[in-house]
């Protein structure tokens, strides 16, 4: 019995190769076989593959949190070894990480088989499938990664496979200008990744987490200092936390680096639930998370982690309020809600962070899931204005979406609700620089929260129906004008509103049972690792009595009141009195320019990076190569010209002439060389 | 068991070949099947090199000598270890993909062709297999000869301009190579390269030789300023001279920087170090943005070696800084190991770029960006091996780019955090023009009806390119077995660097 609960609840090496590699091997079947299989074979190859990884992960999860197996870490192979650094490929497990895989193969199973609806009508289907399968693939090994060099690895592979989705539609400008613009937005964030990478080699001399961790606890280390600039000690676990954030800022969409994010909404609807909304844009913050012993040694780092959070959860939910594309609503929302989880590692609840990061992959999955369920219904229109009064034709649709919009806005009882008011609450007990700002941000966002969750509802599911539902007229498919439907709109076939539902479930009900563990009870154990002097989470845990309580309590939290100004605003506004919208724009239109124009962000960066680049680029190559470089070349060798008349006449035409004529000088040289040595010699 | 004269094999079978087929001249489709022939059995020969060196036994094996210039006491002497073993693998490979690729691409003078490609075969392998400094010279230049006619007959229409550019830059550079050497010479009495490393230099001496040195090798390699013979050679080459030359010449130069710069003069190197670090960083940053702004894909592509070459004269110029002034011999071996990982990686990856833009020129005959657009449609899976290579190119984790760019950021961040600040930018920068030019030539609509009507790869062509993306992907997922064959040489080579010589 001893040895049976031995094997049985000790982490295998060989399940985790499965869980990593059954989406490679379904996303390669299904792209590289693609026309052996066909369409239905790749479905099922990449499907097969993720379910298989999702089942295991699960197992593996209970193996952790019930089965009291001990963490997994161990390298798979070497990738490269010279002297004692070793650089490795190979798995740490434990909570952290299964809850990451669960989340990610989870989610990602949901998209594939809502793939199978959503894609149906599209040439790329196999393609689209092998994509999808790949990134889950690359997501699983950056966060199964027991070293930073892996970690790197899946990190890029990601930004491949986000890359590819984003530009899926190869024939639309916009989407293959998109996917370029993520991938170097992303690439700015590397370059500091890498360094951080880099910074972490030279100064504690291994790539290995563990390693790392544990010499993070040598006092000599944490305070240790490097001048970059001379005069200017910085510490070092600064300089490495901050370029690693930098990364994270890239991937996670962070302000400055977030205006690739509502560009990426061009790829297909369940890519941006799966990977601009649900887990591949959460790898920042699973990064900071999983490296807190490193940022707990930087009180300066973790500033900046709380201020450049905070800004984003504010600033970009406020363009939110002005989209009228269903999919952009969703997604400003999504940069907002990633700021509060990075707020919440910049005050050193990084378990709070990583619990949001949960909770919004469920219900953020869902709004977007929901979002493409509605796109459907418009004949891939996805403009609010020409939608409204859907509820009756789409029910269950409206209905879940209308859940995951209570759990973003943090209803008291649904999952985003106990992840939401946690932070906000930790930042109101942290008094770590920048504190103050964070909280004001992260209060005033739940009302800007609130107010465009809210106005999605009802542009699209509610009030006056403004399409036109029009029979096709003489036969054949053609290409609709906007707000024109053939018939009226109807609810999703199964396999997309089974997803729906399945993702509704947690949405709604995760918080009860998790909450109490994950936040307070020390669940994910040595996993993340937080300072006594920071541990904000502690003492919100001394006042925590259940999630029954907590609910309760949140009815009577300043929290729930502003959220439900922001819901009575949306209603007058957007459902009670239609036009007033109108009317506002009027008003306020500095501000709403201000905000239609993301802040001229992308403005700037368009003027600045991309002609100020290629401005560059040409200057340097005109005045530098052509002009100063080969001006020397070409002027000053009047030789050249010489020879250039010699060659004119040798140029005979016939291969041979030139051959002798090389080969004569050759052996000319080689003999003059031989004389004038030989003399020498004598 | 092992052929005892492998070296010597591998260097005289082809140039055999070149000759054998040279009398096929009437007979193109013959000519071109014997030099198939003879590049494959040099390529299977030389797989006998990677196995057959021994990872632990002594430095240099296959070693083979016999008093060649008995006056100069200069020997034809060869010898491998662990970095030449790679780069004359990567030859004898790169050259079978090449006559493999120019079946459909040469019409005219096919047997011409063959014979300067064959012949350039041998004596590559001669530069990367001797050990006497001689005789390294003459393969050093010999290798111009066969390149000059392949630019020069074959080439487009400014070959000639190209032609004298290439080969009176290239020259120019040796003439200062050869002197030192002769300078070499007289001190020691001797050609070999063991002689030159052990001969006591005074720091004149050496600051003198190494600027010699880098008059010989940067052009090569090439590097900024040096550079602009090099887009011009491309633009003019035909595909085959294009792979060669960036697969494989432009090694030559990263080569002779690791055989004689570093061993022979250490002292100066270190001292020096600080002007080829400047020059690299300034060829990844400036050659970047010049890249980006090319409307010629070959041109493109030529400045974005050199940006990448730079990286491996980062790699082994860092080291020096990092043995002498941080005493820290593993950084070193670390930085020298990404410098070669990178001239093998660039190798293949450069190689697989040329011969894509190859097969887009046998089809429109035009290298204008503008030309092109959306040849994901009609070409799939040319457009999946076009993305692959090109995400090599920018140094994708996976591929060989990303190991040796990776390998050398962090070694150059032990020297000094702001030279990998400034290296690293190769990943916005590298990324920025690499896909652009997919952007601009795969994705998008179709933009005309020549575009529409371009077939898809052929099986030679599917063949060639597969094989790059194997080599990419292999180095790229398990670089180990590629590093632990050169680990030897590149122990050997920093234990000499820590040693001063005056």
């Amino acid at each position: 019995m001893a040895a049976f609960q031995e094997r049985w609840f000790v982490i295998s090496k060989t399940v985790l190769l499965i869980i990593v590699l059954a989406p490679l091997v379904g996303g390669l079947v299904a792209g590289l076989f693609r026309r052996q299989v066909g369409r239905a074979g790749a479905a099922a190859a990449a499907i097969i593959g993720v379910a298989l990884s999702c089942v295991l992960s699960f197992w593996v999860f209970y193996q952790l949190a019930w089965g009291g197996a001990p963490v997994f870490n161990q390298n798979v192979y070497t990738w490269v070894e010279v002297g004692s650094f070793g650089m490795h490929i190979g798995f740490l497990i434990d909570r952290l990480t299964a809850m990451m895989m669960v989340v990610v193969s989870f989610v990602s199973l949901m998209v594939h088989i809502y793939t199978i609806g959503y894609m149906a009508d599209d040439d790329g289907y196999q393609r689209f499938f092998s994509y999808i399968a790949l990134f889950t693939f690359s997501m699983l090994l950056l966060c199964m990664a027991n070293n930073f060099l892996q970690l790197f690895i899946g990190w890029e592979l990601v930004g491949l496979a986000s890359y590819l989705l984003i530009g899926f539609w190869f024939k639309r400008p916009s989407a293959v200008f998109a996917n370029l613009k993520a991938f170097l937005v992303n690439r700015v964030g590397d370059w500091g990744f890498v360094l951080g990478i880099a910074g972490v080699l030279y100064w504690f001399g291994s790539l290995d987490y563990a390693q790392v961790f544990a010499a993070t606890l040598d006092p000599v280390n944490a305070a240790r200092t490097v001048e970059i600039i001379p005069g200017h000690p910085w510490s070092v676990t600064t300089v490495i936390c901050v370029c690693l954030f930098i990364g994270a800022m890239g991937k996670s969409a962070q302000v400055p680096l977030h205006v690739w994010l509502p560009d990426s909404m061009e790829g297909p609807t369940p890519i941006s639930a799966l990977i601009h909304a649900a887990t591949m844009v959460t790898a920042g913050i699973f990064m900071v998370a999983r490296t807190s012993p490193l940022f707990e040694l930087s009180e300066m780092a973790l500033s900046f982690v709380l201020v450049i959070g905070a800004t984003t959860a504010l600033f970009t939910g406020l363009i939110g309020i002005v989209q009228n594309d269903i999919k952009r609503v969703v997604a400003y929302s999504t940069l907002s809600q990633l700021g509060y989880m990075t707020v919440a590692l910049g005050v050193s609840a990084y378990a709070g962070g990583v619990y949001h990061l949960m909770t919004h992959a469920f219900f953020k999955a869902l709004l977007f899931l929901g979002a493409g369920s509605v796109i459907i219904a418009m004949h891939h229109d996805q403009d609010m204005r020409r939608m409204g009064g859907l509820a009756k034709y789409m029910p269950i649709t409206a209905i879940t979406m209308w859940l995951g919009s209570l759990a973003l806005v943090a209803a008291p009882g649904f999952s985003g609700f106990f992840s939401k008011d946690l932070i906000i609450e930790a930042v109101g007990e942290s008094s770590r620089w920048g504190s103050g700002y964070a909280y004001f941000c992260v209060m005033a966002g739940v009302f800007v929260t609130s107010l465009y969750s809210f106005r999605l509802l009802y542009m699209t599911f509610h009030g006056k129906e403004r399409f036109v539902v029009e029979p096709a007229r003489g036969g054949a498919h053609h290409d609709h004008e906007p707000g024109h439907l053939e018939h009226p709109p109807r609810e999703s076939p199964w396999v997309i509103t089974v997803p729906l539902v399945l993702l509704a479930i947690p949405s709604v009900l995760i918080g009860w049972s998790t909450v109490q563990p994950m936040l307070f009870g020390g669940w994910f154990g040595g996993s993340i690792r937080v300072a006594p002097a920071n541990d904000v989470l502690k003492v919100l845990g001394q006042e925590f009595h259940g999630p029954l309580a907590f609910t309760l309590h949140g009815f009577t939290q300043l929290t729930f009141w502003i959220a439900l100004a922001g819901f009575a605003v949306a209603t007058w506004i957007w459902l009670l009195n239609p036009g007033l919208a109108t009317k506002a724009k009027k008003t306020l239109r500095p501000i709403y320019a201000m905000l239609v124009n993301k802040y001229w962000v992308d403005d700037l960066y368009r003027v600045l990076f991309m002609q100020g680049g290629v401005g560059f680029g040409r200057g340097l190559w005109k005045r530098g190569d052509v002009g100063v470089i080969d001006g020397a070349v070409n002027g000053s060798s009047w030789i050249v010209a010489r020879t250039a008349a010699v060659v004119r006449w040798v140029q005979s035409g016939y291969l041979y002439h030139y051959a002798f004529a090389m080969i004569v000088g050759l052996i000319l040289l080689l003999g003059g060389l031989w004389w004038t040595v030989a003399r020498i010699a004598a | 068991m092992q052929f005892p004269h492998l070296l010597s094999l591998l260097i005289w079978l082809p140039i055999a070949g070149s000759i054998v087929v040279l009398a096929l001249r009437s007979r193109p489709e013959v000519a071109r099947w014997v030099s198939l022939a003879f590049a494959l059995a040099t390529f299977l020969a030389s797989l006998q090199l990677w196995t057959g060196y021994d990872r632990s036994g002594p430095l240099l094996q296959f070693v083979e000598s016999q008093p060649w210039i008995a006056a100069l006491n200069a020997n034809y002497a060869l010898g491998v270890d662990g970095i030449s073993v790679a780069l004359i693998v990567l030859t004898t490979l790169a050259h079978l993909l090449v006559v493999i690729s120019s079946w459909g691409q040469i019409k005219d003078r096919v047997a011409l062709y063959m014979a300067s490609m064959l012949a350039m075969e041998g004596v590559l392998v001669g530069v990367f297999a001797t050990t006497d400094a001689l005789l390294f010279y003459v393969f050093f230049e010999a290798m111009l000869i066969p390149m000059f006619l392949i630019i020069g007959a074959w080439g487009g229409p400014r070959r000639i301009y190209a032609t004298l550019k290439f080969f009176i830059y290239t020259f120019f550079g040796s003439i200062f190579m050869l002197i030192a050497l002769i300078y070499l010479h007289l001190k020691t009495g001797e050609f070999s390269l063991a002689a030159f490393a052990a001969a006591p230099l005074d720091a004149t001496e050496q600051a003198w030789l190494f600027f010699a040195f880098v008059a010989g090798f940067a052009i090569k390699v090439p590097m900024w300023p040096v550079h602009t013979w090099l887009p011009d050679a491309h633009v003019e080459a035909p595909t085959g001279g294009s792979v060669i030359l960036a697969a494989i010449m432009l090694k030559v130069g990263g080569y002779g920087f690791i055989r004689f710069s570093l061993p022979i003069v250490p002292d100066a190197s270190h001292e020096f170090a600080w002007v080829i670090i400047a020059s690299s960083l300034i060829a990844i940053i400036y050659i970047g943005y010049v890249a980006l702004v090319q409307e010629d894909m070959k041109k493109l592509v030529a400045y974005s070696s050199v940006a990448h070459m730079a990286f491996v004269t980062l790699g082994i110029f860092i080291a020096l800084a990092l043995v002498r002034t941080h005493g820290n011999p593993l950084g070193a071996r670390l930085g020298v190991q990404g410098a070669m990982v990178q001239m093998i990686s660039h190798g293949f990856v450069s190689g697989a770029m040329f011969a894509c833009i190859g097969v887009m020129y046998d089809r429109l005959h035009t290298r204008m960006i503008k030309d092109y657009g959306g040849l994901s449609q009609p070409m799939p899976w040319f457009a999946m091996f076009f993305v692959l290579f090109s995400f090599a190119n920018c140094g994708l984790p996976g591929t060989s780019g990303f190991v040796a760019e990776f390998m050398v950021i962090l070694a150059a961040f032990q020297d000094s955090p702001l030279i990998a600040l400034l290296a690293a930018f190769t990943l916005v920068i590298g990324a920025a023009y690499t896909l652009w030019l997919v952007k601009r030539i795969v994705f998008g609509p179709v933009t005309s009806e020549r575009v529409a009507g371009m077939q898809d790869l052929n099986p030679r062509e599917w063949i060639v390119l597969a094989v790059f993306a194997i080599g990419v992907l292999a180095i790229g997922f398990y670089p180990k077995p590629l590093t632990d064959l050169m680990e030897p040489a590149v122990q050997n080579l920093v234990q000499q660097l820590a040693l001063s010589k005056f």
